[in-house]
């Protein structure tokens, strides 16, 4: 009987094979498809229950994982959560988004997941040592550049103008870097609403929100994009400059009106809405002080449509640069306008628009000799013992002008603050260099957009700020312009700035 | 029976086939069983760490309890079967002590008390190897009970149809309520079922081996003696259509199969009842509805699972998730989630396994398993006597056979059936029937390895050549 007993043994040993090789492949060559399984709560389960990595802003947690007594072990918490919701986002239970998901609000907690996480390839080590000494695996930290005296100073600041319900942004820039300092947007939300363990109370947060015509998680300083107006002037001398045919200290064609070429009735009639201009040739700070509309809009028919673009593009029109949260929109800067067009987008306006984000952008690049830096919103990410693993590089985006132009332009600039319409912003005993904006909608029972953008201190700047005043509901009409409402939040961010 | 064991006869040296001897090695199976004993008291200290941050209070009582038991097996192996394998006992103390090292881990994850009725369980399944060592002294005597243990097998498959004390349980009826006990009388008829097919198959091997024709280079029985395979063909085919038992029902088919096999070393015959069991699974696929669900939720355990299915996926889909989560090395006692899988404790307690200790823990699991099959069947090899060989080689393949359907099932190798996992599960009727198969299969092999006696005689042996060697019939 010995034969089929060896044969019944091969047998046996077949059948323990195919169980070997089958658990094989489920456990380790499966288990990835199944771990991201959407049925799979358990890995959704884990991973919100897990003890994710703090978000930091100086040396203070913003986001941090919180030890519950409920069924998910701990609870993610926003210590200061209308200031920073619109960088931070929130973390539930749906927030594993799905890579399909276009549009969808990626704030730093997905996009730096996997690191807060833990999963992230460069705290390998990390999880290795937890392992083996037994320890609950903990996420990685991430280190935000922001400021948070310029942070909390653009909140209040930019909270008093436009009310709680109003809508604008702040963006601050630390010039030589690309650091952003400071980037608010209202109105804002409370992401601990969104972040509950209670799923319906967090589905009920986030339709009240999604349905709010304020739009509330909007990030106004990377989503929106609307006419410059007269910050743009900005670029126009910037490409005059550029093009060797004007300097500072030159005159340039004023005026009080300029009939744009080509066109004969009043819409492309420019006018300089009371400000004195000059009857001919003005001095170019002058023009800039008193942000003349006439005399940039026949600088950028002279420089053409092509030099214009040219030059919106070296600060960073018709890109996208940022790479911490998404999505954003593309700052335009139209392409083969005619030359009427291009007068027009030369004081801002056709089809012009702008992120506060760019705009910040464009006085940064000036304030740093002419050199973009690429924005960034992570400084470091860091092991959860605090130790640095990674830091963000900076990088320069482009030269967008020489650093001779760049010196003209400061000096522009601070002449309208010291003698200007930007002179809200003037800041005892410190050069600061600015321009205002306002920017009509287009349509009448919409009110103008308020800009101002500047820097500071003008001879070693160290902050560049961009204010943008969307909606400021209770204020008269008239009362919107960009000096008046947003040159003291721009100046109050500077000083948190310059004073730390 | 006349013939003698090839297997006996060992390295024909100088001394003569009759002068190999195994050696005893019960200190051997003293230290393993020490290491097993670790594998069982520091999986229940790892599940106390894990789950609730403290070594559990009770781990000296537990772990006391648990050594007695074992180290009590050991010296009853020791006094009455002195030639026992002596690594079958450590494995299956060890697979035991995780076992129950699993179970309190999920009793702590439900509010469950499992695993104290587990161990008193094993305490009567201990009881009962003890007494089987003591009272069998040598295996053949059941050969005695042949049809007394094929009709109390019968029996019992019966119990759970009977009306008042069967039970259905999950769509299966397999059970019997008696007072506070229930029972699965499957996994006693099971070892029954051994004892009645060896006993019978012993006595009538020639007849079923020597008898028929051949068709196609296979030889075929004759067609009288197709009778018992019939007729277990049909208990078969009733189990999995009256009781809904799909596991059971290839289990006890397969066994018979390689039982009949073995004893007549005829291929023939699994020709013969694979076809029977092919046919029958066939016809039952297309006839039952609990088949046909089985099989479409083993094909596609996806659309049986989430909101707005029939759910029904649900438990294989969680141990699969499960031991996903588990991974290569697992999450560790205590950081998994195995209570989201429906009778972790018993039908699916290998998907816990998976999921806290991995790939590894699994492996060494099935490992081990391998191991109490390979030394069934080694005691088979080498068994003298035809019973024994045939009670081994049913008892090794029933053990296989099982763990194959029930990790097969769990792991979505092959449709999900509703059998314990030897040893692992929580289940009285389970832990005692296999404790019971373990002292049967030491005492087959104890015979296998004991010396034969030494008629020989005097100073002269093995040393000249001219002895004619008596050899003992068995």
């Amino acid at each position: 009987m010995n034969k089929p007993i060896r044969t019944i043994s091969v047998f046996c040993l077949l059948l323990f094979v195919a169980l070997l090789a089958n658990v094989t492949y489920l456990q380790f060559w499966r288990a990835d498809g199944l771990n991201d399984d959407p049925n799979n709560r358990r890995a959704l389960d884990e991973r919100f229950s897990q003890q994710r990595g703090a978000i930091l802003v100086g040396n203070d947690p913003i986001a941090r994982s919180e030890p519950v007594d409920d069924r998910y072990d701990y609870q993610r918490t926003y210590l200061k959560p209308l200031l920073y919701s619109h960088l931070t986002g929130w973390f539930n239970f749906y927030n594993a988004q799905p890579a399909t998901c276009e549009g969808c609000q990626q704030r730093v907690e997905q996009t730096y997941n996997e690191l807060l996480s833990g999963e992230d390839d460069r705290l390998f080590v990390t999880r290795l040592v937890d392992l083996l000494s037994n320890k609950e695996s903990q996420g990685g930290n991430v280190q935000l550049t922001i400021d948070p005296a310029a942070q909390q100073a653009a909140y209040d600041g930019l909270r008093a103008v436009v009310g709680p319900e109003g809508e604008g942004s702040v963006v601050a820039i630390e010039p030589r870097s690309g650091k952003v300092l400071a980037m608010v947007s209202l109105p804002t939300f409370d992401p601990n609403a969104l972040a509950s363990h209670d799923l319906e109370e967090v589905n009920a947060a986030a339709e009240r929100l999604e349905a709010d015509d304020d739009e509330p998680l909007l990030n106004r300083s990377i989503q929106t994009t609307l006419p410059p107006g007269s910050t743009f002037k900005i670029v126009t001398a910037a490409a005059a400059i550029e093009s060797g045919d004007y300097e500072a200290d030159d005159l340039v064609p004023g005026g009080p009106s300029y009939q744009l070429p080509l066109t004969s009735d009043d819409s492309g009639l420019i006018d300089n809405e009371g400000r004195d201009c000059g009857s001919d040739r003005i001095p170019f700070a002058q023009a800039m002080e008193n942000s003349c509309n006439t005399t940039f809009a026949r600088l950028a028919v002279d420089l053409g449509a092509e030099a214009m673009q040219e030059q919106a593009e070296a600060f960073g029109f018709n890109q996208q640069y940022f790479e911490d949260l998404l999505p954003q929109a593309t700052s335009r800067f139209p392409e083969g306008m005619n030359e009427p067009q291009t007068g027009q987008s030369g004081i801002g306006q056709f089809e012009v628009a702008a992120t506060p984000l760019q705009m910040a952008m464009v006085v940064a690049g000036i304030a740093n000799d002419g050199s973009v830096m690429k924005p960034y919103l992570v400084d470091e990410v860091q092991s959860p013992e605090f130790d640095q693993i990674d830091a963000t590089d900076e990088e320069e985006l482009s030269e967008a002008v020489s650093a001779s132009t760049a010196d003209q332009l400061t000096e522009l600039m601070v002449s309208t603050v010291d003698n200007g319409t930007a002179s809200p912003a003037a800041i005892p005993g410190i050069q600061v260099a600015g321009k205002t904006g306002t920017a009509q909608s287009g349509q009448d029972d919409v009110a103008p957009y308020a800009w101002f953008v500047s820097f500071a201190p003008a001879d070693d700047p160290e902050v560049a700020v961009a204010v943008m005043i969307q909606d400021a509901p209770g204020r008269a009409r008239g009362e919107i312009a960009g000096g008046l409402l947003g040159g003291p939040i721009a100046k109050a961010v500077m000083e948190a700035v310059i004073n730390r | 029976m006349t013939t003698t064991s090839p297997a006996s006869a060992g390295p024909s040296g100088p001394s003569g086939p009759l002068a190999f001897v195994h050696r005893r090695r019960r200190g051997a199976e003293l230290f393993l069983l020490v290491l097993a004993l670790m594998v069982g008291i520091g999986a229940y200290a790892a599940v106390g760490v894990g789950v609730e941050e403290s070594v559990p209070a009770d781990l000296v009582g537990y772990g006391g309890w648990l050594a007695a038991l074992i180290i009590t097996c050991h010296v009853v192996v020791r006094l009455v079967a002195p030639y026992a394998d002596p690594v079958l006992l450590p494995v299956v103390a060890a697979l035991n002590g995780l076992g129950l090292a699993v179970i309190h881990r999920i009793d702590l994850d439900q509010g469950s008390a499992f695993a104290s009725r587990q161990l008193t369980w094993m305490s009567v399944g201990v009881g009962l190897f003890i007494a089987t060592l003591l009272l069998l002294r040598d295996h053949r005597v059941l050969t005695r009970f042949t049809y007394t243990s094929g009709l109390g097998a019968i029996v019992l498959l019966l119990t759970p149809m009977m009306p008042l004390i069967g039970n259905e349980v999950r769509g299966a009826r397999i059970w019997i309520q008696l007072g506070p006990f229930s029972l699965q009388p499957g996994e006693v008829a099971k070892v029954l079922l051994v004892v009645a097919f060896a006993g019978y198959l012993v006595q009538h091997r020639d007849a079923l081996a020597l008898a028929g024709r051949r068709v196609l280079f296979v030889d075929l029985p004759r067609g009288r003696d197709l009778g018992p395979v019939l007729g277990m063909w049909l208990v078969s085919l009733g189990i999995l259509v009256f009781q809904k038992d799909l596991g059971s029902s290839l289990l006890f088919f397969g066994l018979f199969l390689v039982m009949l096999y073995v004893a007549t070393e005829r291929p023939g015959w699994l020709v013969v009842g694979g076809a029977l069991f092919l046919g029958g699974a066939l016809a039952a696929w297309r006839i039952f509805g609990h088949v046909q669900t089985r099989v479409d939720i083993w094909l596609d355990p996806f659309s049986h699972y989430g909101a707005g299915t029939d759910g029904r996926g649900e438990q294989p889909l969680e141990a699969l998730f499960g031991m996903a989560w588990g991974g290569l090395i697992g999450r560790g006692f205590g950081d998994g989630d195995p209570g989201r899988v429906p009778f972790a404790e018993s039908d699916f307690i290998v998907a816990a396994i998976g999921e806290e200790l991995g790939l590894t823990g699994l492996m060494a699991v099935l490992v081990l398993y391998g191991i109490i099959v390979e030394r069934a069947l080694r005691a088979a090899l080498i068994s003298r006597d035809g019973f024994g060989k045939l009670l081994a080689a049913g008892l090794g393949a029933v053990l296989a056979l099982q763990v194959f359907v029930v990790v097969g099932g769990v792991t979505g190798l092959i449709p999900l059936t509703g059998l314990t996992t030897p040893f692992l599960s929580y289940g009285g009727s389970s832990l005692v029937a296999n404790w019971v198969i373990v002292a049967l299969l030491l005492r087959v092999s104890d015979l296998a390895r004991r010396p034969l006696p030494d008629l020989s005689g005097g100073a002269d042996q093995g040393s000249d050549d001219d002895t004619q060697v008596v050899r003992v019939q068995r």
